[in-house]
């Protein structure tokens, strides 16, 4: 508010008193948020990196995994590690392309009609479902009859990407303008060679960015796998189709409430690997992201 | 015009009216002249029937009758809103791409029509082509860009592909420019270079028709008169259409001119485009028999 | 510049009818047909995972009838009363909610209102950090390191407490680190990045001119943010806020090893607890008969009550989204 004062002409100070200081405080708590989010990650970062580096190596890695009660210089999370690496190998597999041809369907096709918006608010909404359900959804639909096994846990992480892959897919092929399909039309393309050959290469670097962070989400994943691959071996279970199987974020489950220090090192060691590789997924996201936005710009 | 004159009060009734029917029969006489000196209009490439556009319930064009002839560039001109790139669109079929267009009326293609029930969209558009305001090269390679109409249409051997795709750049007078970075990326071409491109794609998969809307607009003078010079060029093996709001180049390269206007529904408050006039270049431009047309070409309006 | 020598062969078809009636290709239907297929495979799930789990857990409603709402869970004893567990999912859900909601909130206008742009992205990709721990992780951390942390603070509060009429009850002993407010705490970090990420995307809608228009006017950043800013988006943010409780209440395995594992119902927050996906995880592997079926039961109530938060909260995001884009 200015006040025109008689000596010096108007006053432009901040308003001042309380109005200003009511200001200066909701930005002060709004700093203080980001603060108090900071604090956490920071220390958990810095406690997983503190108390896994030492038992972090190449045979850690790599061994077979040893009784709980076992020390932390013995043995390793080498079959979790194999376990991690196919499980969630498979789960991409399958989820992936279904969710690309499920975002195509959404945004070249089925888009506003009735069926096409009930899919694309379920969808959402699947994004929401806690993945415990997954793991008790394929447990008494598959491992019921079919036994447990590193595939039953896969349909259960594929499950869990699937509409994190359909909705970051769709928002890429949004993004493709209009201009390119016409262009492709024009010169005889039918829908499907339009989609194929000109949408999705164009959306391809958002695409493969949103599915990478998608299968970093589900390697962290323990709750569908506890009821899908049993667990409890000690050496790796390479055949993911039949078989009880272990992964890295059930390794750290069992561990974590042990009162065996071993068991605990082994854990922190394994939280570690997951962090690291989770991470090593989000940069290559932003890179490929950054990369291919440069390369297809509009 | 004529109201103020009749008021000078200097020309009685009856020679008012003769000075009239002297300036009709001239016109007429001047009709005549033209179609006379008009070479006889070659073969129909397209004949449409009294063609009205729908977009769900509103009326965008109405009552559009036109022949196009081959090897010929038709123009269509008018104000914006008229309804010219939408006629343009009709003739292959793009419309189908925008929900709730329907199109009333037959349009013939060399006697076939266009909407039949059992015909098919890509086929139309494989023969008639399309070249679009804003350019819109595909983020591929150059030789990419050109050679994915023949590829989609079935042609794989890699040495008849060179071939379509140094024909094609040649016709749209692009290849000395790129003939040393055919694989680099469409995108980082000028704007006129890259309109030449999307040319080259639509020669590529070898059309009968090329309809081109407004592709000048988004360049500059220089682009622009390459690509008018690549349009006289070509004339002699395909049919062009053009939809242009420049005058001057509609007089420069065009045979035939269409003028498009919009009709105003006072009830609705909506606008329908409507074909006004349709005939020689030369005659719409200096000779024009609607007023509406009068008024458009000698600046007074839109 | 001349023209290269014509094509070879005729453009101009000798039959245009039957040039131009050609059959839609087999493959442009076949893939309309996948591609509406994977669509509707989203909706299969969905009903497949609600009759499945149901089925399973049919034989623990029969069983126990009205009483799957009883308040004693003893499989030793038989006993299979989900009272504590759905207890136990509220009030963690609560804290979470009450504890992440001002702090992302505050993190969605600082980004927005506060931050030059350029410092914006920093900020967004340290936020997003947060999701990028596993739960697991996050757990693991809560039991061995933050647990028996705060365990003192909690501690010293117990006894502070005790004796005060409404604070006891709430505050006071037992006191111990796993328990109903540490579980509610990690949940509170866990959700954070997707209610900040989602505020963040209604507040920016604000349209520019009425946040302008209350600057013109004089205001503080403080008055514009409540006078312009929070009318527009407080339906988007309550809808941020469902989903986040939502999140918090599925939250599986950093629950599973700090709530506690009891199956208490308390007004202490301090004490041990338990909640629906916990004692899931925590009590599947050894359970048989009427106590599996039982979990499983409780897995049905559980993804009902987060469907049917999803569906409310997504519908309410949705129409505030649309209403800001005009449509």
């Amino acid at each position: 508010m200015a006040a025109i004062t008689q000596d010096r002409g108007p006053d432009l100070r901040e308003p001042a008193g309380w109005r200003r200081t009511k200001d200066r405080i909701a930005t002060l708590l709004m700093v203080v948020a980001f603060v108090v989010v900071i604090i956490p990650l920071g220390f958990v970062l810095f406690t997983v990196i503190a108390k896994g580096i030492s038992i972090i190596s190449v045979s850690f890695l790599t061994s077979p995994i040893p009784p709980l009660f076992a020390p932390a210089s013995e043995g390793g999370i080498g079959p979790a590690v194999l376990g991690t690496l196919e499980i969630t190998g498979l789960a991409t597999i399958m989820a992936v392309p279904l969710g690309i041809l499920g975002a195509i369907y959404l945004n070249e096709y089925g888009g506003r009609g009735l069926l096409g918006r009930l899919i694309g608010f379920f969808s959402d909404v699947m994004t929401g479902v806690p993945s415990i359900i997954m793991g008790l959804f394929l447990f008494s639909i598959w491992v019921v009859h079919f036994g447990f096994s590193g595939f039953a846990g896969a349909l259960a992480l594929g499950c869990l990407m699937l509409p994190i892959v359909i909705r970051s897919t769709y928002e890429m092929l949004r993004l493709v303008p209009g201009s390119l399909r016409e262009g492709s039309y024009a010169v005889g393309a039918t829908k499907s060679r339009v989609t194929m050959t000109v949408v999705l290469p164009a959306a391809l670097g958002g695409i493969v960015s949103g599915a990478l962070l998608a299968v970093a989400r589900a390697a962290g994943e323990t709750a569908p796998l506890l009821f899908t691959i049993l667990g409890g071996l000690s050496t790796a279970n390479p055949n993911p189709f039949s078989g009880a199987n272990i992964a890295i974020p059930m390794l750290i489950f069992n561990n974590a409430s042990s009162p065996y220090t071993g068991a605990q090192a082994r854990a922190w060691g394994a939280a570690l690997t997951l962090i690291a590789l989770a991470f090593i997924l989000m940069i290559a996201a932003r890179l490929i992201t950054a990369r291919f936005s440069r390369y297809s710009r509009y | 015009m004529e109201q103020a004159d009749q008021n000078t009060g200097n020309f009685s009734e009856p020679a008012l009216q003769q000075v009239q029917t002297a300036q009709q029969e001239a016109q007429t006489a001047r009709q005549q002249e033209y179609q006379k000196a008009e070479p006889a209009p070659g073969t129909h490439v397209f004949d449409t029937d009294n063609v009205s556009i729908f977009y769900g319930s509103f009326k965008a064009v109405t009552g559009v009758s036109l022949s196009v002839y081959e090897n010929e560039i038709t123009a269509f001109i008018g104000p914006s809103g008229c309804g010219k790139t939408t006629v343009l669109r009709t003739l292959n079929r793009m419309n189908d791409l925008v929900e709730g267009a329907r199109v009333e009326g037959d349009v013939q293609y060399r006697g076939a029509s266009l909407y039949a029930s059992n015909v098919s969209p890509t086929a139309v558009r494989r023969r008639i082509g399309m070249v679009f305001q804003k350019p819109n090269p595909f983020p591929k390679s150059i030789y990419d860009n050109v050679a994915y109409g023949p590829r989609i249409n079935g042609e794989r051997n890699k040495g008849r592909l060179d071939e379509i795709v140094e024909r094609s750049l040649r016709q749209a007078a692009l290849w000395d420019e790129v003939k040393d970075r055919l694989k680099h990326s469409g995108l980082g071409l000028s704007g006129g270079q890259a309109q030449r491109l999307c040319i080259a794609r639509t020669l590529a998969v070898e059309p009968d028709v090329v309809l081109m809307d407004e592709p000048c607009s988004a360049l500059d003078p220089i682009a622009t008169g390459a690509i008018e010079d690549l349009m006289k060029e070509i004339k002699s093996e395909y049919t062009i259409v053009i939809v242009t709001h420049n005058m001057q180049q509609a007089t420069r390269v065009s045979d035939r001119t269409a003028f498009y206007s919009v009709l105003r529904d006072e009830k609705s408050d909506t606008r329908t485009g409507v074909l006004v006039e349709y005939g020689r270049t030369e005659q719409i431009f200096e000779d024009p028999a609607d007023d509406r047309t009068k008024a458009y070409v000698t600046g007074r309006m839109g | 510049m001349s023209v290269a020598t014509r094509r070879a062969g005729p453009a101009i078809p000798a039959d245009p009818a039957r040039a131009l009636s050609e059959r839609r290709p087999l493959g442009d239907r076949g893939f309309q047909i996948l591609a509406l297929a994977c669509g509707l495979l989203v909706l299969a799930i969905l009903v497949l995972i609600a009759t499945s789990t149901s089925q399973q857990a049919a034989l623990w409603f029969s069983t126990e009838g009205i009483k799957v709402f009883a308040k004693t869970w003893n499989p030793a004893a038989n006993q299979f009363g989900a009272l504590p567990f759905i207890y136990g999912t509220a009030i963690t859900g609560a804290i979470a909610v009450i504890m992440a909601v001002p702090v992302s909130v505050g993190i969605a206008l600082l980004l927005t209102q506060v931050v030059p742009y350029r410092w914006a992205r920093p900020i967004v990709y340290v936020v997003d950090l947060l999701a990028v721990v596993p739960s697991v992780v996050w757990g693991l951390w809560g039991i061995l390191v933050f647990g028996p942390w705060i365990q003192h603070i909690y501690a010293s509060i117990g006894s502070a407490v005790q004796g005060v009429p409404v604070l006891d009850d709430l505050f006071g002993p037992p006191t111990s680190g796993a328990s109903f407010f540490t579980c509610g705490i990690i949940l509170a970090f866990m959700i954070t990045p997707i209610v900040t990420s989602l505020s963040r995307e209604v507040i920016a809608t604000v349209p520019a001119i009425d946040r302008e228009g209350a600057y013109a006017l004089g205001a503080t950043r403080l008055e514009m943010i409540r006078g312009a800013v929070w009318p527009h988006s407080k339906g988007g943010v309550t809808g941020a806020v469902l989903l986040g409780l939502g999140r918090a209440m599925g939250e599986t395995i950093a629950a599973a090893l700090v709530i506690g594992s009891s199956p208490t119902i308390t007004s202490h927050l301090f004490a041990p607890g338990y909640n629906m996906p916990a004692v899931i995880a925590n009590q599947f592997g050894e359970a048989s008969g009427v106590w599996r079926s039982g979990l499983i039961g409780l897995g049905v109530m559980l993804f009902a009550i987060t469907i049917i938060i999803n569906i409310i909260a997504r519908g309410i995001v949705d129409r505030s989204a649309r209403r800001q884009r005009g449509a």
